[in-house]
C-alpha cells in the first residue's frame, strides 16, 4: 500500500513536466524533419526527386518554348522522408524543422523557374 | 441462463485502434469471444506493385508507427540477403541503438496503456513522461519522433556523432532511473496485482500450441526471442530472453517492464561497441528469389516474405505482425473472465490491429 505516494510528492513539489504550448514552444532539433522547401533558383528540373518520392507527391514539368520549369510539390501527401533531399543533385531541397502552419484548403505549393540546363551543357565542353 | 452478445469495440476508450470482439456473455461471466477485424485494412501489401523496392521502405514503415523501424529493418535485411549486400558494422549496430529505442518507448507507451485500462491514471501519466525522453531522442538523432525513416537498402541514412551518442547514454540512463522509481508502483502495489494477477493465464503448452509472440509467450515461460537469430548487432551483443512463468496478465506486464530496462542496457552496450566507418554501401541491381526474415519487435516475431523478379517492383510482399499471432490466444483466454477483465485482458497481447491488417 501507499507504493505511489514517494512519487505523488515528488511530483507535487517538483516543476511541472508540460509546457504551457501555445505561450511557450519549445526550440526545434535542427535534424527535424518539418517542412520541405526548394531553392528554384538552384534547381535544373531533372525530375529526381519526381520519381524517387515515396509518396508521389512532387510533379515536375518543363515548357521549353517559354524557358521555364514548374516544380509542384502537394504538403498533403508528402510523407516527410526527406529522400528527396538526399537525392537533389543541385541541394536545391531541404528540410526545415519547423512544422508547416494548419490550413483550411488544400493548397499546393507550385514554383516556376528559369530552366538552366541548356547553358551548363554549352558552357561544359568549353571548359574541357 | 440466457447467453448475451456484448459488443466490444471497434470503439472502446481501452483500444486505441479498432478491434471488434463480440462477446457472449452468461450473467458477467465471458462464455465466448468471437472477433472480427477489417476495420483499418489499406492494402499496404498490394502498393508493391506501384512502388519500387526503395521506396516500400518508407511504406512499410507505416504499416505500424510503433514499430516502424523495425518493419524498414526487418524489410531492408531481407532484400540486401536477396541481393547479397553485406552492410557495414557501424550501420548494424545504428539499427540495433534505434530498434532498441523502439523497443523502449513502445513497452513504456504499452505501460502506460495497460495502467489506464485498469483505471490506474497518475501511473498512466508517469510513464508517458519517461516515454518523453526517448521520444526526444528520436527526433534529434533521426529527424522524426515516431517514423524514423532511418533504413535504406545497404545501410542507414543517419549517423551518431559522439555528442548524440553521449546525449542518448546520459538520456536513458535517467529513464532507466525513473522507471526504477516507480516500479515498485507497477509490479507490488495492492491494487495492480488484484486487477491482473490471474487474469487470463494461458499456460506454456497453449501459448506454444496457439504460436503466440513475443512478451505474450515469454510471459508463458517459452524464452523465444528473435533477437536469438543474431541479426543486426545480436552477434556482438549478448544478452538473455526476460521469461515469466505464471502466463497471466501480470507477468506479461513483468516481461515488458523488465524488457524496457533490458533495452537500456542492450542501448549501452550498442553504443559502447560501436565501430568507426561507413554507415551505407551502395546497392546497385534489382532483387530477384524469395526471402523470409525475421525481426523482434516489441510485440513479438514479425515475418516478412518478398518475392523479387529482377525488376525494380517486388513480385510479392507478405507481412505476418505479432498481433495476428496473438489473436488465437485471446480468444482462447477469454472464455471464464469477467466483463469487467475483458479491457485488461484485450490490452495485455497489446493489440496493434494497424499491423495485423496492414
Amino acid at each position: 500500500m501507499l507504493k505511489m505516494t514517494p512519487t505523488v510528492l515528488k511530483n507535487l513539489f517538483s516543476k511541472s513536466s508540460t509546457r504551457m504550448y501555445p505561450f511557450e514552444v519549445r526550440e526545434p532539433f535542427p535534424l527535424y524533419r518539418g517542412e520541405l522547401f526548394n531553392d528554384i533558383d538552384k534547381c535544373i528540373f531533372c525530375k529526381k526527386c519526381e520519381i524517387k518520392c515515396p509518396s508521389q507527391c512532387i510533379t515536375v514539368s518543363k515548357d521549353k518554348e517559354a524557358g521555364t520549369g514548374t516544380w509542384i510539390c502537394d504538403p498533403f501527401a508528402c510523407v516527410y522522408c526527406s529522400i528527396c533531399v538526399d537525392v537533389c543533385p543541385t541541394k536545391s531541397l531541404s528540410m526545415a524543422p519547423n512544422h508547416r502552419k494548419p490550413s483550411a484548403t488544400r493548397d499546393m505549393i507550385e514554383q516556376v523557374g528559369k530552366l538552366k540546363v541548356p547553358k551548363k551543357k554549352k558552357a561544359a565542353p568549353k571548359k574541357d | 441462463m440466457a447467453r448475451t452478445i456484448i459488443p466490444f469495440g471497434p470503439q472502446h476508450p481501452v483500444l486505441p485502434e479498432p478491434l471488434h470482439l463480440k462477446l457472449v456473455c452468461e450473467d458477467e461471466i465471458v462464455k465466448e469471444a468471437i472477433p472480427a477485424l477489417g476495420y483499418v485494412h489499406r492494402g499496404l501489401e498490394k502498393l508493391a506493385e506501384i512502388r519500387d523496392f526503395n521506396q516500400m521502405i518508407q511504406v512499410v514503415e507505416r504499416v505500424c508507427g510503433i514499430c516502424s523501424m523495425l518493419h524498414s529493418q526487418c524489410y531492408c535485411q531481407g532484400i540486401e540477403e536477396m541481393m547479397g549486400v553485406e552492410i557495414p558494422e557501424r550501420a548494424k549496430y545504428l539499427r540495433t541503438v534505434w530498434s532498441e529505442l523502439h523497443r523502449m518507448h513502445s513497452h513504456l507507451l504499452w505501460l502506460g496503456l495497460f495502467a489506464d485500462a485498469f483505471g490506474f491514471e497518475s501511473l498512466f501519466m508517469q510513464f508517458w513522461r519517461i516515454r518523453e525522453r526517448i521520444m526526444d531522442l528520436n527526433e534529434a538523432t533521426a529527424g522524426s519522433r515516431v517514423i524514423v525513416s532511418v533504413n535504406v537498402v545497404g545501410g542507414v541514412r543517419q549517423d551518431l556523432t559522439p555528442e548524440q551518442c553521449s546525449w542518448i547514454l546520459t538520456e536513458v540512463a535517467q529513464a532507466g532511473k525513473e522507471i526504477k522509481a516507480i516500479q515498485s508502483t507497477m509490479l507490488s502495489d495492492y491494487t495492480v496485482c488484484k486487477r491482473t494477477k490471474g487474469v487470463a493465464a494461458l499456460t506454456k503448452e497453449q501459448a506454444y500450441e496457439l504460436g503466440a509472440a513475443g512478451p505474450t509467450l515469454r510471459a508463458s515461460g517459452v524464452a523465444q526471442d528473435m533477437r536469438q537469430l543474431k541479426y543486426a548487432a545480436f552477434d556482438k551483443i549478448d544478452f538473455e530472453p526476460v521469461v515469466e512463468y505464471d502466463g497471466d496478465c501480470y507477468a506479461r506486464g513483468v516481461v515488458r517492464f523488465r524488457e524496457a530496462l533490458q533495452s537500456i542496457d542492450i542501448i549501452r552496450a550498442a553504443i559502447s561497441g560501436m565501430p568507426q566507418g561507413d554507415i551505407s554501401v551502395p546497392v546497385k541491381g534489382n532483387p530477384e528469389g524469395e526471402i523470409i526474415t525475421r525481426v523482434e519487435q516489441p510485440r513479438g516475431e514479425c515475418m516478412y516474405y518478398m518475392k523479387g523478379n529482377g525488376t525494380k517492383f517486388l513480385e510479392r510482399v507478405r507481412i505476418r505482425t505479432p498481433t495476428f499471432a496473438n489473436v488465437p490466444p485471446l480468444i482462447a483466454f477469454m472464455p471464464g473472465l469477467e466483463l469487467a477483465d475483458v479491457p485488461v485482458a484485450v490490452l495485455s497481447i497489446d493489440p496493434c490491429i494497424s499491423c495485423t491488417e496492414r
